[in-house]
């Protein structure tokens, strides 16, 4: 079993995206869902919300040249809620977001996210308000975000932030592409799967 | 006789599938069963191909082809390419790997939660596992079920493991009766509304109490499918004698002694009546009503005798501003009579037989408001041959719906069946999400499948009671 990149620091500009319940239908329409691979997904984040039905631009951070090039996305309460799909964090990352800072995240987004070491970190309501602000106030505002030690720094400031402690150590261990760490234990897989009873069709 | 040790049935199912801690100290799961469809597949059997990995148990794996499915047309190749060459990868990669695929020329095919339970896939006790968020509704069977990503499709192919956190239990026990003309979809609703669209983040919902008891297995599966909706990642209702007579004499469940054994182990995984949960939280059947979603998510929802709340009054009042400048309604009005342009039956939530019989009793004898465009889609080839076979599928098109092959359809529009600019659907399905129907201006009212065939036929948002 062999560990893959190891995520314990990201660093660069930030972007908001204000609203509770941003659920992964906004985040990604299920019209892009019919490619075949993820390869374009970079181009959709938040497609209709971006444009209208003509292909214009509306006002949105993900379209304001200002925050060109950040990779901190902050957002409010149970994002990514909905749709399993991981076309979400997909074309989030492809975008350009490498981490994200939130007040809640819904459960599968966040299990896709670390699947593919994208950290999600959690801060309070009055914490993510005062980096929403600072990041719509001056988009040049850089933060770095240090898994080992749990905080987010930016300027003279450092938030403390909350994150699972199994996604915490799969990022900072590299074991977030697990499938070899799965792998690597497939003799006690077999094992177990002989010892449930449906396996084998609950013949005596 | 199973011991009385306190466990939940979330507690015995985590401990019989845990094959190790891993080093980040997530569990690694086995994965009793693994449904695929063909939207969130193809990129993980690339991955396969990508690490040179086979599948490493093709026969716990099915497939099938619910999401881009056209349900008016099903001639191939599909008039939409991108449809065609995701159904292609489908089969191509199912042939290759060895795995079981019920296409479109199969009896089997549908909506992959509609299938698992009635090919009798879906059983208590196991670990199940799907690439879409409404894996929930096998939970029904007492099954421990759940959505996934891509990414987490790959590892379930390659290891039929994943690795998880174990979550917390809330017990929700919903007392008493329901009244006459309120459904599972009324009471999965009004849980939703009172916990929350995020309120089951990090729990598994156990459903229990008179109310659900006394359910039929589609009315389990109707209230278990839409736990994510509340952000609980699996809900279960522990299995009992409605379960065990549900499965019996279905294709994948054992037959004879084997079934007598698999019951006495069914009944085994059922929650200690000492188990212990993280939360406890009660309901009154007989208070919840006729109820429908307002705004854009399913926790937005209100009472039919209800008016639509003001944002002030709500727990997050800027998400309810951001919903009434989408659906274009004004808080203090009745949510009665709010006039609809669709009317959709189907989805994983509710196209089952029990649900086509609902909505056909409603709608027998009367037609569809003119100017309403109206859509029946079975669940599965299967419900649709039994559905045609009592006569449903007549008592609908001679009231003016249209009678469709089985797919997902327009509960995420994915295929043909979309909303148009600003049409507002009373829906069956799961999500009144913006954009959700295939329209970013397209409006969603979720409802039951009585209340949608009541709507239909009088063009607007009517209590069913009344119409009866």
């Amino acid at each position: 079993m062999s560990a893959d990149v190891k995520i314990v620091k990201v660093s660069g500009t930030g972007i908001a995206v204000r609203g509770n319940d941003i659920d992964t239908d906004r985040i990604i329409p299920a019209r892009y869902l019919k490619e075949i691979t993820f390869a374009r997904m970079g181009e959709y984040p938040f497609y209709d919300e971006r444009f209208d039905s003509e292909g214009k631009p509306k006002t949105h951070p993900f379209n304001n040249p200002k925050y060109r090039g950040a990779s901190i996305l902050f957002v409010n309460k149970n994002f990514g809620c909905g749709s399993s799909r991981e076309h979400a964090p997909q074309a989030l990352f492809r975008f350009g977001i490498h981490a994200i800072v939130g007040e809640s995240f819904a459960a599968i987004f966040a299990g896709n996210c670390v699947m593919m070491g994208i950290p999600t970190v959690t801060v309070t309501s009055a914490e993510i308000e005062e980096l929403m602000k600072l990041v719509e106030l001056d988009p040049q505002n850089r933060f770095a975000m240090d898994l080992d030690a749990k905080t987010l720094s930016y300027g003279e400031r450092q938030v403390r932030f909350d994150i699972p402690d199994t996604y915490r150590n799969a990022l900072i261990t590299g074991f977030w592409d697990s499938t070899s760490m799965l792998l690597s234990n497939l003799d006690k897989v077999k094992k177990i799967a002989a010892g449930l009873p449906y396996m084998t069709g609950f013949r005596g | 006789m199973a011991k009385s040790s306190g466990r939940t049935l979330y507690d015995k199912v985590w401990e019989s599938h845990t094959v190790d801690v891993l080093p980040t100290g997530q569990t690694q799961l086995f994965i009793g069963l693994h449904l695929i469809h063909e939207i969130t597949t193809a990129p993980a059997f690339d991955m396969l191909r990508e690490k040179n990995l086979q599948v490493g148990f093709p026969e716990r794996t099915f497939a099938t082809l619910d999401h881009v499915v056209p349900t008016d047309m099903r001639a191939r190749p599909f008039l939409d390419s991108q449809a065609e060459d995701l159904t292609q990868a489908l089969e191509k990669n199912t042939s290759q790997f060895g795995i079981q695929f019920y296409g479109l020329d199969s009896d089997r095919q549908g909506i992959v939660h509609v299938i698992g339970p009635q090919l009798g896939l879906t059983q208590p006790g196991m670990t199940l596992a799907c690439g879409d968020s409404h894996t929930s509704t096998h939970g029904a069977f007492g099954t421990l079920a759940f959505g996934i990503g891509t990414s987490q499709v790959r590892d379930v192919l390659a290891t039929q493991t994943l690795a998880m956190d174990k979550l917390k239990v809330r017990r929700i026990n919903i007392r008493g009766a329901l009244p006459e003309g309120v459904y599972a979809k009324d009471v999965i609703l009004s849980i939703i509304r009172r916990l929350g669209v995020g309120g089951g983040k990090g729990f598994a919902y156990e459903y229990c109490g008179p109310v659900v008891e006394k359910m039929n297995m589609e009315e389990r599966m109707t209230i278990c499918n839409m736990s994510i909706e509340g952000g609980a990642l699996v809900g279960y209702v522990n299995p009992d004698a409605t379960t065990f007579e549900f499965l019996k004499g279905r294709e994948f469940v054992p037959k004879g002694k084997d079934f007598d054994r698999a019951v006495a182990y069914w009944s085994s995984i059922a929650s200690d009546s000492d188990a212990r949960y993280d939360d406890v939280v009660d309901m009154e059947g007989s208070e919840i009503e006729p109820t429908v979603t307002w705004g854009i998510n399913p926790g937005q929802a209100v009472g039919i005798s209800e008016k639509l709340p003001y944002p002030e009054q709500c727990s997050d009042p800027e998400g309810a501003k951001r919903a009434y400048e989408h659906m274009g309604w004004k808080a203090g009005t009745p949510v009665l009579g709010m006039p609809i342009n669709v009317a959709f039956i189907g989805s994983c939530t509710n196209s089952r037989l029990s649900d086509l019989r609902a909505a056909a009793k409603i709608a027998k004898g009367r037609r569809v408001h003119p100017g309403i465009r109206a859509l029946v889609v079975p669940g599965s080839a299967a419900i649709k041959a039994l559905a045609e076979k009592e006569g449903l599928d007549r008592i609908f098109t001679e009231a003016g719906f249209q009678w469709r092959e089985a797919g997902c359809s327009m509960c995420l529009a994915m295929n043909p069946d979309k909303l148009a600019g600003r049409e507002i659907c009373a829906s069956t399905s799961n999500r009144n999400f913006i954009g959700r129907q295939g329209s970013p201006g397209g409006r969603t009212i979720l409802m039951s499948p009585a209340m949608v065939a009541a709507a239909a036929v009088n063009g607007k948002i009517v209590d069913v009671r009344e119409h009866a």
